[in-house]
């Protein structure tokens, strides 16, 4: 079964699938509704194949030898660790690639945090002319291509001897964090009670004060979640890095990964080119894994309004 | 009751919704001020707060733009210097970057990217949406391992896009396990037609879930009483999904696909790991930009990304006007203000009976 069979199989058992809680409760006959809730289930384990397939077969891909990675068995055998030495051995530098996107994603996201949380408290607690224009504006600047921020910014950083630096990357990452950042806590300190905070002001707190002791331990989950989605997009920006960036030794690890080479164009690399895709994309998981929750929860408020 | 029970992390997603909105600003719920008055004090402050974000915006977005505006009206005649650099002989040439959009062999580069880029975001938005929907409708009706899934689901989306490009190239080998599963020897990550369906593939994986997700949030805020009434006035599951499911999630469904098709509009990544730069058959506008700023032509560079930046914006507006897509929560901000000067204590309880009556009235209209 391919990818596109799984995923008209996933459309058509979709639709069919969905009444069943309405029948069941409609005190339909047995028979019927075990059809129908095992049709749901049906239409569940093609979801979770849809979703899954093509990292399983990654990961997979990963764990074969140079030797067998045509292979087209399910599991990897022989098991092995080749690809993934490989892609320490130092020839690559790829362990330095991760280490930049740690600390450029990592800078991008405390930035745009220490900015966001001051601007989505002034938009949620204060009350201000253009309020609402500001916030659209803010939010219109999230629609923005990469590509006008990268072309003018990559002659201005040519100019100013900025190529090859981490600023060249999160200077221009705070184009798309920023807005993202502000969202999400404006989006969360709406929902937050006023009460708390006024209590603390009638008690002779400062608004500041009130801020920092009151509101700020009570947004902290906002917070968090608010880091871990812009993490997560600034640890898989592409093209601001590419073009910023021509030094293999500053390059991020999406970038370092879409550059593995073989000794010719038509033998490359594919087992490490998946080791590395691997190891890129696992602390995401773990992350999404471990933060689902508060993930989907950031997810649907900031853009499902 | 003939909804599911929601998980918690939903649950909390519903109560979000459903809590009456809280007075935003002190005078709402006090009485010492009149609404509209603004303390000067509160202003400064808001001004001191907002602009370090203002100021780095316009350094990160405003700058460039104008800056792309003011390139994209000069050309550099004599190229490369000495050195290898730029050569500081650039002429204004007014909108000369911009006519050649049309004509001679850049404007068909352009015209072919341009047309890449619309059949991309029309092709993945729409499979996107109508996936997403399904994934949607088939979730909310599931009672266990819907954690589970719900982890799954964000699998692809957390997925680098550069990732996701290369383990799509893998699997699209001309001796991968795409053609061998499909018994096929199609060159997928050449060029051609098959290059554009691998690129929508792979596009449409890593998208729809995030949908589904969307929609599900929206789904799971739709009252139980609203599909009783429907099922008591003999409406089936198709009425239910035409008149309650689908205007109900319409909102929630219409900020997503604008935002997808936003994204879908600067597609650069996956095209350009999965298949390629500088091929015709996938070659987005984001890609003919970037390559001619690699080229040092940042004139003809700079017009396409200006391009590319009001076709944006002009889907945008459309989207926001035409059909009224509520992005910055406006609307609920005003909702907001009128509801707390009406009533300022309401409880939840209420609030979920007046919105489940007027759905109910909505849906058996």
């Amino acid at each position: 079964m391919t990818i596109s069979d799984l995923r008209n199989a996933a459309a058509d058992s979709g639709a069919p699938s969905a009444p069943t809680a309405a029948a069941a409760a409609a005190g339909q006959p047995k028979a019927k509704r075990t059809w129908r809730s095992y049709s749901v289930y049906a239409g569940l384990a093609l979801i979770f194949a849809y979703c899954l397939a093509p990292f399983y077969w990654m990961i997979v891909s990963s764990l074969r030898r140079t030797a067998d990675i045509f292979d087209n068995t399910l599991l990897p055998a022989p098991f092995s660790l080749e690809n993934y030495v490989k892609v320490f051995d130092g020839s690559t530098m790829f362990g330095q690639a991760l280490l930049n996107s740690l600390i450029v994603a990592g800078t991008t996201t405390v930035f745009a945090l220490v900015l966001g949380v001051f601007a989505a408290y002034a938009i949620s607690r204060l009350n201000f002319r253009f309020k609402s224009v500001i916030l659209g504006v803010i939010i219109a600047t999230s629609m923005f291509p990469g590509i006008s921020v990268v072309v003018p910014l990559l002659r201005l950083f040519t100019d100013i001897g900025w190529i090859n630096t981490y600023q060249a990357m999160i200077v221009p990452n705070l184009s798309f964090a920023i807005p993202l950042a502000v969202w999400n806590l404006t989006t969360f300190m709406k929902q937050l009670p006023f009460d708390l905070e006024e209590a603390a002001m009638i008690d002779g707190c400062t608004k500041w004060q009130a801020f920092r002791k009151v509101l700020l331990p009570l947004a902290a989950p906002g917070v968090f979640t608010t880091a871990i989605l812009t993490f997560i997009h600034s640890w898989n920006e592409f093209i601001i890095a590419l073009s910023m960036i021509n030094n293999p030794a500053v390059q991020t690890a999406t970038v370092a990964i879409s550059k593995f080479t073989g000794a010719t164009e038509f033998q490359a690399p594919f087992g490490e080119q998946m080791a590395a895709g691997v190891i890129v994309t696992v602390p995401l998981v773990i992350m999404v894994l471990v933060f689902q929750r508060r993930i989907v929860e950031g997810l649907t408020a900031g853009a499902g309004k | 009751m003939t909804s599911t029970v929601p998980s918690p992390g939903a649950q909390t997603g519903t109560l979000q919704r459903t809590t009456p909105p809280r007075p935003a600003t002190p005078r709402q719920s006090t009485t010492r001020r009149k609404r509209g008055n603004r303390s000067p004090g509160e202003g400064r402050m808001a001004a001191m707060l907002l602009s370090p974000t203002i100021l780095v915006l316009a350094l990160v977005i405003m700058y460039p733009l104008l800056s792309a505006v003011h390139q994209s009206l000069f050309r550099a005649e004599s190229g490369l210097d000495a050195d290898g650099f730029v050569s500081e002989v650039e002429s204004f040439v007014g909108l000369a970057n911009y006519a050649d959009l049309f004509v001679g062999e850049s404007g068909r580069r352009f015209l072919n990217a341009f047309a890449n880029t619309t059949f991309f975001t029309v092709t993945t938005v729409f499979l996107e949406t109508v996936l997403g929907l399904c994934m949607a409708l088939a979730m909310n009706r599931a009672f266990r391992g819907r954690s589970f899934l719900r982890a799954s689901i964000l699998v692809p989306w957390a997925v680098p896009t550069a990732v996701s490009g290369l383990l799509w190239r893998w699997i699209f080998q001309s001796d991968g396990i795409a053609n061998n599963l499909l018994g096929s020897e199609v060159l997928w990550t050449a060029e051609g037609n098959a290059s554009k369906l691998a690129v929508i593939i792979a596009e449409v994986w890593k998208t729809a879930p995030f949908i589904g997700l969307l929609v599900l949030a929206g789904m799971q805020i739709i009252p139980a009483e609203v599909y009783e009434a429907a099922k008591i006035d003999g409406a089936g599951w198709w009425r239910q999904l035409g008149s309650i499911t689908l205007p109900l999630v319409k909102p929630t469904l219409l900020v997503a696909v604008l935002f997808r098709m936003l994204d879908a509009l600067r597609m650069f990544d996956l095209p350009f790991v999965l298949v390629g730069p500088g091929k015709e058959s996938v070659e987005t506008l984001s890609m003919l930009a970037w390559d001619e700023s690699n080229q040092l032509r940042y004139g003809s560079a700079s017009a396409f990304a200006v391009v590319l930046f009001l076709y944006v914006a002009v889907v945008a507006i459309v989207f926001v006007k035409v059909l009224g897509a509520d992005v910055t929560g406006a609307k609920e901000l005003k909702l907001m203000s009128k509801k707390s000067r009406t009533k300022a204590t309401r409880t939840r309880d209420i609030a979920d009976r007046e919105i489940a009556e007027q759905k109910k009235a909505e849906a058996t209209r």
